[in-house]
């Protein structure tokens, strides 16, 4: 069946069955099972009403539990055993990689990538945000600095390749090279360990407008007075900034830093776009998809590194909600 | 806001300053990958995009025509253009291009200035006119094939949808744009109900485990997706789902469901707990309120979370990577760019930038048009 009929009969047995489901499975529930009649109508009714949270719950359980859920726990299963899965032997993934300069490598980058990108995305995604505050055309450049979220990492990739090319006549950064009378060009993503920062540019030019936009949304959630009665005090507007505003949307300058890291370590498609892992730049990520298909105990045995580096910010997030929702 | 007290003029100017820098170093990047798009593949190698409304010279070699060889005062002479070459005309198609300068090998093409008239090997002359008339004299008949004649011309910007049909009718990339949407569509339109049930469930309905599957939802929330490949990939091989559409519509499904229901449920917590109330005091059901109140209301969360998936389903690669099939027809277009184009036509800059953007084209408009519920989606989900 041609791809895009299946999509669209897809759409609406999805959606379709969805429908019915939910309205078929209320329907059953307040007519056969508990039905509101009858002699213990006060009870049925009872009784439906404890019932029905799960029936609006089950399919996004099902949905949480199948995909998300169960790999944590197959995936660390899977790990422990050989790469045809037909040996089990115990920790000897973790270690043989763990001996691997290679795995080594991927790890103290990915290591680099969680410090710096996080880092330079909010301070950037800050200094726009306050820039563009209340200032005329600030919609406007706001917009153009947030619209890199919207391109895929592979098309964010192939415009770096514009601008790092080793050609004075395609990549930007040699061109600006010869122009001031440099020799020769130099290609930018073999120029070792400085290779990853020119990476890691790609991921903060697409992040930065996600921070600003938060954190823009903060900054006007400041209250008015506490601005103002710094200025009588005679503050300036460095000062109003840092000793102010600052430390008033501390708790989303957190929360953008740790939604940043996340990204920061799912996103494989730079590396493998870039440079396939090569010149000292595989990142944990791009690491995983290399033995993917090929060595399946290795590949989750990745992945469940990746799993722990995240577990202290899963942690914090579950405690934050926790408090929220008390 | 202009003029109060601590706000100096001369910080102002430094902002509007310092925020047109960041605007165009934001910008620049994708402008170049624009340009390029629209540039023959001649003039990218041969200058930067930034260069693209000047001339470019281009150097090229035609063959001296053997037919029009006439005997005159005891030389032979051939004349004509060298624009005409059949080797050459496509190139120079636009007619405005001009000869700078010519030469008779290849390793110096631009060895006589042009209009001046050349001694070459064998004892031949040859002359090039700016406009592309050459005259080639020799002392004896030539027999086999023309003299190469070498030359360097000045050749006009040249704009050209050339790179566009390319892209879309070659290398099976319309196919892959009709896969991308195939597997984008299904993916962000059937999460949003089932997530809106489960969302209405934590926010309004009391039952026990409710702060337990709240906090769940966070934790899953960041569970890294890499862990969900192999196991779901098997799983989807043993089921006999394989690697397919449905595989992948499947688990796009899934792996939004954490993000969907969190910001959902955050937005429907903020509606006024009254209108429900008095909605169960006339005796709706859960269901009737959920359908009838609290789904409209909802519209902008909704509205909000089906650009964050959109977004992220058109854009990914890792997920359509594992999930679909690795044959050529059902590739979507990041696996396209990132397998086929880089790898065998990673010098074709002029086609890699088509193809990046003929990819990144619908996300911009989707961007730039729903961008107000992007942004409110965003400052649901993490200003409290």
């Amino acid at each position: 069946m041609n791809p895009l009929l299946q999509g669209i009969a897809t759409i609406l047995a999805g959606v379709g069955g969805c429908v019915a489901y939910f309205y078929f499975s209320n329907l059953v529930l307040d007519k056969v099972i508990f039905p509101a009649r009858g002699e213990n109508i006060g009870r049925n009714i009872n009784r439906a009403n404890m019932v029905r949270p799960w029936l609006f719950l089950l399919p996004a359980i099902l949905a949480l539990g199948i995909y998300l859920a169960y790999p944590v726990v197959a995936s660390f299963y899977r790990s422990l055993f050989n790469r045809g899965g037909d040996e089990f032997i115990g920790l000897g993934n973790y270690i043989t990689m763990f001996g691997e300069p290679e795995f080594r490598q991927s790890f103290l980058n990915n290591m680099l990538w969680v410090l710096v990108v996080p880092a330079a995305a909010t301070f950037a995604g800050l200094l726009a945000a306050q820039l563009t505050d209340r200032m005329k055309g600030g919609n406007l450049a706001k917009s153009m600095i947030f619209m890199p979220m919207a391109i895929s990492f592979v098309g964010a990739s192939l415009i770096w390749k514009f601008v790092y090319a080793n050609d004075a006549d395609i990549g930007l950064i040699n061109a600006i090279r010869s122009l001031f009378g440099a020799e020769g060009s130099v290609d930018m993503l073999q120029v070792p360990f400085w290779n990853n920062f020119f990476l890691m540019a790609i991921l903060i030019w697409t992040q930065t407008g996600f921070a600003m936009v938060i954190l823009s949304g903060a900054l006007r959630g400041v209250p008015e007075e506490t601005i103002e009665a710094a200025i009588i005090d005679g503050a300036n507007p460095f000062q109003i900034f840092f000793k102010i505003k600052v430390p008033q949307i501390m708790g989303t300058i957190v929360v953008v830093w740790t939604t940043t890291t996340i990204l920061v370590l799912k996103v494989f498609d730079i590396v493998y776009t870039m440079t396939g892992g090569n010149f000292g730049t595989e990142i944990l990520p791009s690491y995983m998809m290399s033995y993917m298909f090929r060595d399946d105990g290795r590949a989750t045995a990745v992945a469940f590194i990746i799993m722990i580096i995240v577990l202290p910010v899963m942690i914090w997030n579950i405690v934050q909600a926790r408090r929220e929702f008390r | 806001m202009d003029n109060i007290a601590g706000q100096k003029s001369g910080l102002t100017i430094a902002t509007y300053v310092s925020v047109i820098a960041i605007v165009l170093i934001w910008l620049i990047p994708t402008v170049g990958l624009f340009v390029s798009s629209f540039r023959d593949r001649d003039q990218i190698s041969a200058s930067g995009w930034w260069q693209a409304p000047f001339s470019v010279v281009l150097a090229d070699a035609g063959r001296a025509q053997l037919d029009t060889q006439k005997e005159e005062n005891g030389v032979w002479v051939m004349k004509g253009n060298i624009f005409q070459d059949e080797d050459v005309a496509d190139r120079f198609k636009s007619g405005n291009s001009s000869v700078t300068a010519f030469g008779s090998r290849g390793r110096d093409p631009g060895e006589f200035p042009v209009g001046t008239t050349a001694t070459i090997q064998n004892g031949r002359t040859l002359t090039v006119a700016a406009n592309g008339d050459y005259v080639m004299t020799s002392p004896e008949e030539i027999t086999r094939r023309g003299p190469r004649v070498y030359f360097q011309a000045n050749t006009p910007p040249d704009f050209t949808l050339d790179n566009y049909r390319t892209v879309l009718t070659a290398d099976n990339m319309d196919r892959a744009f009709i896969n991308t949407l195939t597997v984008t569509i299904p993916a962000t339109i059937i999460p949003i109900l089932i997530a809106a049930f489960a969302a209405y469930a934590l926010a309004w309905m009391d039952f026990p485990a409710r702060g337990l599957l709240i906090a769940a939802v966070v934790g899953l929330l960041v569970v890294p997706l890499q862990l969900a490949l192999v196991p779901l990939l098997n799983l989807h091989n043993r089921i006999g789902i394989g690697q397919s559409f449905m595989g992948i519509w499947l688990a796009h499904t899934a792996f939004g469901m954490p993000l969907a229901i969190y910001l959902l449920r955050n937005y429907m917590v903020g509606l006024p707990r009254d209108i429900i109330e008095s909605a169960k005091v006339d005796g709706a059901t859960d269901f009737q309120v959920f359908v009838k109140i609290v789904l409209p209301l909802s519209f902008p969360a909704l509205a909000s979370f089906a650009i964050f998936q959109f977004l992220w389903t058109w854009n990914d690669l890792l997920v359509a990577k594992v999930f679909l099939p690795s044959a050529d027809e059902s590739k979507v277009m990041t696996v396209k760019i990132a397998d086929d184009l880089l790898g065998s036509r990673g010098g074709d800059w002029g086609i890699l930038a088509t193809a990046a953007f003929v990819s990144i084209a619908v996300p911009l408009v989707v961007f730039f048009t729903m961008q107000r519920y992007l942004v409110r989606g965003l400052l649901a989900g993490s200003v409290k």
